[in-house]
């Protein structure tokens, strides 16, 4: 190693400017292959106070478990019309939505199956670098045993699963706590 | 499947912790608990690929895309982007954005009393070429006043945003210039301990780029995380 990584800064209140031509909640376009979702939420801070000025980024593999990126060496279709990345900033009253398919399971380097997740990278002014996080799917088989899921404490691991909209299949509400008791669990790699 | 070759962990101190209380909206939005160290799967190693189509051609020049040209000293930023181990970051996206001579953004919630200027969107992005290089045309951003504590002013700055080739390579920070008085008094620009770490978000004047009767030249490179020599598969196993 010669260098070091450039330091972070926060994204401030006024990215929208550089980013907003990427913005995308329709990840799946209507030529993907898969089972349709729709997740939609609030960011809210350590006072439950909603959080107007985060920006949510996805990403995720395809419904057959594979990345669109030339390092997934997994032996699964592609799906061309899939690209498995989102932009969604947060509105006024913190509230975001976006649309995608529930992506397939992914594998571990030794062969063990990871349960389908989305990864989320959050950026908001009073963030002073991204924090990650995930999202997987409730009552998913493979969450009993997903290695990433198994690190997180059991109480805690519900503030990364969906939750179930009470009317509508295929609806999903997630909100991201900063703080306090239902505290997001956030990641480190 | 093959092994996981997984990019390194930043060095202690050169990146921001995410409660830093000079920064008041820190306070509210910084993680209470410690966050959970995994190992990188593909899904931390992958990540959105970018490329021509995503970007408008001239969309690197900041001066020309309204009828008149913007208020403000004409500056040329360029520089590098590469990983740690010093290779050149081909093909990759960088976005930036950036207040008006004036220090004012064109954006809603900017309470700054200072002008907006017509001819000044403050909205830039661009590839990297095949040698790692980028290169913007635009106006030396003012310096602006903010609600975080008593007389506060934000050096003059621009907003960088990068994704490398890696879910985990993701950057965005923000350039300053050499010299600002304002950076000393600044609790973005110290928030990252490092002295060193710090003080390479400052670009440097540059004779090179400066453009007779036309630009000054600054310089900024740019460095996304590299990657560790040893297959995550064993590391991993060794830590547990």
């Amino acid at each position: 190693m010669k260098l070091r990584a450039t330091t972070w800064q926060t994204v401030g209140p006024f990215f929208s400017i550089g980013m907003k031509h990427r913005y995308l909640a329709d990840i799946a376009g209507t030529d993907s292959a898969g089972e349709r979702i729709a997740v939609a939420g609030r960011v809210l801070d350590g006072d439950e106070a909603p959080i107007s000025d985060a920006v949510l980024e996805i990403w995720q593999a395809n419904t057959y478990g594979k990345y669109a990126h030339s390092e997934d060496a997994q032996d699964k279709p592609l799906d061309p019309a899939f690209l498995g990345h989102g932009r969604i900033p947060t509105q006024r009253d913190g509230a975001f939505a976006f649309t995608t398919i529930k992506p397939g399971s992914v594998d571990l380097p030794d062969g063990r199956p990871q349960a389908p997740h989305l990864v989320v990278g959050l950026m908001m002014r009073g963030l002073l670098r991204r924090l990650t996080t995930r999202i997987y799917f409730p009552g998913d088989p493979l969450n009993e045993s997903d290695e990433i899921l198994q690190r997180v404490e059991p109480a805690r691991r519900k503030t990364l699963l969906l939750a179930p909209h009470v009317a509508r299949t295929g609806r999903f509400l997630w909100d991201v706590h900063m703080q306090g008791e239902s505290e997001t669990v956030f990641f480190d790699f | 499947m093959g092994l996981i070759l997984p990019y390194r962990e930043f060095s202690p101190g050169t990146q921001p912790n995410y409660l830093h209380s000079p920064y008041v909206s820190s306070l509210r939005r910084s993680p209470t608990k410690p966050l959970v160290h995994i190992p990188q799967t593909l899904s931390e190693i992958t990540g959105p690929s970018w490329g021509a189509k995503d970007v408008v051609a001239g969309a690197c020049d900041l001066t020309n895309r309204h009828s008149g040209s913007p208020i403000g000293p004409r500056i040329v930023v360029s520089g590098s982007v590469m990983d740690e181990d010093g290779r050149p970051l081909t093909n990759t996206l960088v976005e930036m954005w950036q207040a008006n001579a004036a220090g004012r953004y064109l954006h809603r919630s900017d309470q700054n009393s200072a002008p907006l200027d017509p001819n000044f969107t403050g909205e830039g992005h661009t590839l990297t070429d095949s040698q790692g290089r980028y290169r913007f045309v635009t106006i030396r951003p003012g310096e602006y006043p903010w609600g975080n504590h008593h007389n506060a002013w934000r050096p003059a700055h621009i907003h960088f945003s990068l994704f490398g080739p890696a879910f985990a390579t993701r950057l965005v920070t923000q350039m300053y210039f050499p010299g600002d008085p304002l950076l000393a008094f600044d609790p973005i620009f110290n928030c990252t301990a490092d002295e060193e770490a710090r003080n390479r978000l400052i670009s440097r004047f540059d004779w090179e780029t400066t453009l007779p009767r036309e630009s000054l030249g600054y310089h900024f490179d740019i460095v996304l995380r590299g990657r560790n020599a040893t297959p995550m598969e064993d590391a991993d196993r060794h830590q547990e």
